[in-house]
């Protein structure tokens, strides 16, 4: 062994190294308070700037509202006129009248059925693009952002016109459903304008691509040697996809299926357009709360419940994930 | 070779075999013409520099490409059109690919699902397999929260869990420090001595192909150069690629001027001498010949010795690696000769044979030449 007892002589010898103070060039005191802790300070400032002024303050207004009482000044509500400072008058109104339930109950389910349809139909598309050749990969990743590139408004009166009794898409699934069915049932045309499904199409339609992009996202940076390791211990392609692809893609179905549930939970152009008006959506509710009857606290009351009802489940969700988590992280 | 039918007949029939295997990307040739057989038992390693193949031949075995032309056979069943999920194979990859949404133990069982299994007798068989890589104690840890060198070991037990036919090893220890890789080594040795599995063994570093395998295969640009046990490869090797490519060596051009019986005399100029070297078949008086020189096959020293095959040279340059050193001599040609010396004394009490610009003797046996006719 070399450098036991006794150091050889000659061995390489280490000269100590000169790590002086390192002088950089000349700084001002701002330029080098700046290059301390400006730069972290200030990229981490922005989103709190952003949520405390588009966010919170709104947030609160809004909350502050839903306890005022309406009253014919401008704005139209006013603090303390009945005594008490809040009023609960919104609220309680809010649990009595069918229609805020109702409208609530619908705009919940239809928001509900459109994200399970972009997922069914998203999902196959996002795992297709992952799957392609790059330079197909980028045509198709076009392809789904492209509509974006017209106007909204738009799209969606062309599906009004898709729609409409007369349409030949109509008169063609018309012929198709007669052919299907017994000659009484037979239609002339079939009542797709005005009716939930039409809102639901047009959701569907919609709001795809914010359920393809996140699970695009997510499905690609997926590690393929994964699924081959899947394979190789015996799983078919199918168990690969149970096994390994779904539980990893869980965050994009996540982010993807909020991205559609929650703006289409409070849609306010698409039922009115397409939607059934004796069955409002609750976005329609609270715009005609603010603007028809200029009634704002009941207006904020409604928009608060529906952060509630979107918030609620999100933030328990949330909780339990990161109780889990540290449980697993305890674990020996 | 073997008559097809016969090997019936014969014990000894070669676990492995793969016939003419090729694989073509597009028109790159990633793969050619690999003829080779691996018995039952084995540890056999393809060794060879970084895209040179290793890794498609591997996944050919593995079932994740096919080839392009040639047949593979494992265990006298042709393996052409059959998945992955279907081979008697296991594959520990070189990234490791542990399923990160599953804790340890349900990472080492997963393959398990598919075996005709209870329940009690898959979690028993994942403890043994958990105990085998000595990682009892994580079982319920998550991949992201062990140590590169237990991750290594669970991608070990995983492939190993379903007590496949042959275990395929892409670059096992690539990942590891030097010294938690010695030891692995070992630990890889045991363990295939413990489950008899058959392993194919990747790998670019040669020490560790020399210290595991029972066989080497050579690798170079898609074909196999030479495939041999280690001291084969490395005593004997057949090529100059591959006695380059596989520890170090000296290369010199020379001229057969005799061959009487086990000894050849070559005319090399560069050293300007006849060297006295062990013959090898065919050799012919007037062929040109490659002779190599293996540095630690080499004695160097201050007097002239006596016997064949003595060069004069001056010490260029010295590196001192504290149970050896390396001298680079310059010969009197100009070439640069290595010449490995133990350090069989203490270095600084005047043990060193030579420092800088010492004029120096070499002598090598004439067995311990190299002659490449290639
Ligand atoms: N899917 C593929 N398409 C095209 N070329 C490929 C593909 N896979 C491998 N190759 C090419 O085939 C050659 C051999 O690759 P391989 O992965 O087998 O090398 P390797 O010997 O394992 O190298 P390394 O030691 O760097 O891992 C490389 O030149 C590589 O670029
Ligand atoms: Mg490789």
């Amino acid at each position: 062994m070399p450098g036991s007892d006794l150091a050889p002589p000659s061995g390489p010898t280490d000269s100590p190294r000169q790590d002086g103070p390192r002088e950089g060039p000349h700084e001002g005191p701002v330029a080098r308070w700046f290059n301390r802790r400006g730069w972290s300070d200030l990229i981490t400032g922005i989103p709190f700037f952003w949520l405390f002024f588009f966010f919170l303050i709104p947030f609160v207004i809004v909350v502050a509202m839903s306890f005022a009482t309406r009253s014919p000044t401008s704005p139209p509500f006013s603090f303390g006129l009945d005594g008490g400072l809040l009023d609960f008058r919104s609220y309680a109104r809010l649990f009595s009248d069918q229609l805020y339930i109702r409208a609530l109950g619908i705009s919940l389910w239809m928001a509900a059925l459109s994200t399970v349809l972009c997922l069914l139909i998203g999902y196959p598309m996002a795992l297709a693009l992952t799957r392609l050749s790059p330079s197909v990969r980028t045509i198709m990743l076009m392809l789904v952002i492209l509509p974006f590139w017209t106007s909204f408004l738009l799209r969606v009166y062309a599906w009004m016109g898709l729609m409409g009794t007369n349409s030949w898409f109509n008169r063609g699934l018309t012929a198709l459903y007669n052919m299907v069915v017994p000659a009484d049932w037979a239609l002339r045309s079939i009542q797709m304008m005005n009716t939930n499904f039409a809102v639901v199409v047009v959701m569907v339609y919609s709001y795809l691509p914010f359920m393809v992009l996140p699970l695009y996202a997510n499905l690609e940076r997926l590690d393929m040697t994964l699924n081959e390791a899947a394979e190789d211990l015996g799983s078919r392609p199918w168990q690969v996809f149970r096994d390994v692809t779904l539980p990893l893609s869980i965050p994009g179905i996540i982010a993807g299926g909020l991205l559609v549930f929650i703006p289409v939970s409070g849609e306010l152009v698409v039922p009115g357009l397409v939607g059934n008006p004796s069955n409002p959506m609750i976005g329609r509710v609270i715009s005609d709360e603010f603007a028809s009857a200029r009634d704002w606290p009941m207006a904020a009351t409604v928009a608060v419940a529906l952060l509630v009802l979107l918030v609620g489940p999100m933030m328990a969700y949330s909780h339990f994930e990161n109780r889990a988590q540290t449980r697993r992280e305890e674990a020996p | 070779m073997v008559e097809p039918g016969a090997e019936r007949v014969g014990t000894v029939a070669p676990f492995i075999r793969i016939e003419g295997v090729g694989k073509r990307f597009g028109s790159f040739r990633a793969v050619e013409n690999v003829n080779l057989t691996i018995d039952r038992g084995e540890i056999f390693s393809l060794l060879g520099g970084s895209g040179c193949g290793k890794t498609t031949l591997l996944r050919m075995l593995a079932g994740f490409e096919m080839p392009t032309e040639g047949r593979i056979f494992i265990d006298g069943q042709d393996m052409a059109g059959i998945p992955a999920y279907e081979r008697p194979v296991n594959m520990m990859f070189q990234s490791y690919a542990l399923f990160p949404h599953m804790s340890v133990a349900k990472n080492v069982g997963y393959g398990l699902k598919h075996e005709p299994m209870t329940g009690p007798q898959r979690a028993d068989r994942v403890r043994e397999m958990l105990d085998l890589v000595q990682l009892g104690p994580y079982a319920e840890r998550r991949p992201h929260q062990i140590s590169g060198g237990q991750r290594q070991r669970v991608a070990l037990a995983r492939a190993l869990a379903r007590a496949p036919k042959l275990l395929l090893l892409d670059e096992p220890l690539a990942a590891l420090d030097k010294k938690l890789r010695e030891h692995t080594q070992f630990e890889l040795m045991n363990i295939q001595e413990k489950t008899g599995v058959t392993f194919v063994v990747v790998t670019h570093d040669q020490e560790e192909a020399m210290i595991l395998s029972s066989r080497v295969a050579v690798m170079d640009k898609g074909r196999i150069r030479q495939v041999g046990s280690p001291t084969e490869v490395y005593e004997y090797p057949a090529s100059r690629f591959v006695a380059d490519f596989i520890g170090q060596a000296t290369f010199f051009d020379g001229v057969v001027r005799s061959v009487e019986g086990p000894v050849a005399g070559v005319e090399v100029g560069a050293l300007g001498l006849e060297v006295q070297a062990r013959a090898v078949p065919g050799l012919v008086a007037g062929q040109a010949v490659t002779m190599a020189l293996r540095p630690e096959k080499i004695e160097i020293m201050r007097e002239r010795p006596e016997g064949p095959n003595v060069v004069a040279g001056a010490v260029e340059d010295l590196g001192y690696f504290g149970n050896h050193s390396i001298y680079k001599v310059r010969l009197p040609g100009g070439e640069i000769l290595s010449v490995l010396s133990a350090n069989a004394r203490r270095v600084g009490e005047s043990g060193r044979v030579a420092v800088w610009e010492d004029s120096v003797w070499m002598r090598f046996d004439p067995a311990a030449v190299i002659l490449l006719t290639e």
